[in-house]
């Protein structure tokens, strides 16, 4: 099981890294022009690649943060195994469905 | 950092006296030209404090017994010259980091040598003595992989070293996982799956946040580190092969 996260956390750590960097630039770019609702939409409405790529975006990121949040917590309390693994498995579930309600919300 | 002694002021010695309630003692001793902090605490004890408990055996770093702390780092206090430690003509001695003192500076190492068990570190063999010895080419990969990390005398100073263990008790510590990632490059080893998955497990190699303390402090100069690393790596790519 560790081992299976320990990998899981690496792989999708590697996947993050561009999609964060593209993710910062997007918005950097974005803002110049002011930033309104209108004009996200304009962006992102009814195209498939912004879609896939928050998509893909959301699902690592629901698997790498509740893996390293597991870690933390367990390095720092001594609460049970079972209710911090429980406790990270809601935070992916929450994530993944949070996310790709904003992701359908915007296509 | 060390500074320079003079023989003429003597030397300022604190040492941890009782167990993990004690308190640290002064002493004074005379300052030598050639001592090491053995001879230091041994000093201490004949003249001045005789029921001061320490360990040692060999005094001559072999058998890593007289491991303690020594001005906050762990140390083999046998190979430990004064002039390179002393801070201002005093030194700190205490028991090691991370294990329950028992008595002065003689600490409990039975949690350092179960880690080993937990590593799934028994060595596991299933040639009889009616077979041929296994024969492992001293150049081949696993071997060279697992001479790096051989030379291990237990003492116990990488798991003081050791920041993770000292607010992770879970963790399994350098030593241990340096042991396991021997076996797992030991062809004649038929745990190997076994000793890799505990090394694995909770509290294993995953826990290490690579700080590289253990490898600072280890006396002998392993690098327990790269051998955390290659069990980290070996998750990727599986149990290193001929």
């Amino acid at each position: 099981m560790e081992k299976h996260l320990y990998v899981a956390q690496r792989l999708t750590a590697i996947v993050l890294a561009p999609l964060v960097l593209i993710h910062l630039v997007l918005i950097l770019y974005a803002i110049e022009g002011g930033l309104s609702a209108g004009e996200i939409l304009g962006r992102t409405r009814g195209h498939l690649g912004w879609a896939a790529f928050y998509s893909l975006f959301v699902i690592t990121a629901a698997l790498h943060a509740p893996i390293g949040l597991r870690n933390v917590i367990v390095e720092w309390t001594r609460l049970p195994r079972r209710w911090i693994d429980a406790l990270a498995v809601t935070l992916g579930c929450v994530l993944l469905v949070l996310g790709l309600r904003a992701v359908v919300a915007i296509y | 950092m060390s500074s320079t002694v003079t023989l003429e002021r003597p030397l300022q010695v604190s040492i941890w006296r009782g167990g993990d309630d004690g308190r640290l003692v002064q002493y004074e001793i005379e300052t030598r030209e050639n001592q090491t902090v053995l001879d230091v605490v041994t000093e201490i004890q004949r003249r001045l404090e005789p029921s001061l408990a320490y360990r040692f055996a060999c005094r001559v770093g072999v058998c890593g017994s007289c491991a303690m702390t020594v001005n906050g780092r762990p140390r083999w206090t046998c190979r430990t010259h004064v002039k390179n430690v002393v801070e201002d003509h005093a030194l700190t001695i205490e028991p090691l980091r991370n294990l329950p003192k028992i008595k002065d500076l003689v600490c409990d190492l039975a949690p350092f040598i179960d880690t080993f068990k937990r590593a799934g570190a028994p060595f596991s063999g299933s040639n009889t003595r009616h077979e041929k010895p296994a024969a492992v080419k001293p150049d081949s990969p696993l071997r060279v992989a697992a001479d790096a990390a051989l030379q291990c005398i237990n003492c116990a100073v990488c798991y003081s070293a050791c920041d993770v263990v000292s607010w992770n008790p879970d963790y399994i510590g350098p030593a241990g996982l340096n042991r396991a990632w021997t076996l797992v490059n030991d062809v004649r080893h038929n745990r190997r799956e076994q000793t890799f998955k505990m090394a694995f497990g909770e509290g294993g190699c995953g826990s290490c946040h690579s700080h590289g303390n253990c490898t600072r402090h280890c006396p002998v100069e392993l690098r327990p580190s790269e051998s955390i690393a290659g069990l980290k790596r070996a998750a990727f790519s599986g149990l290193p092969t001929e």
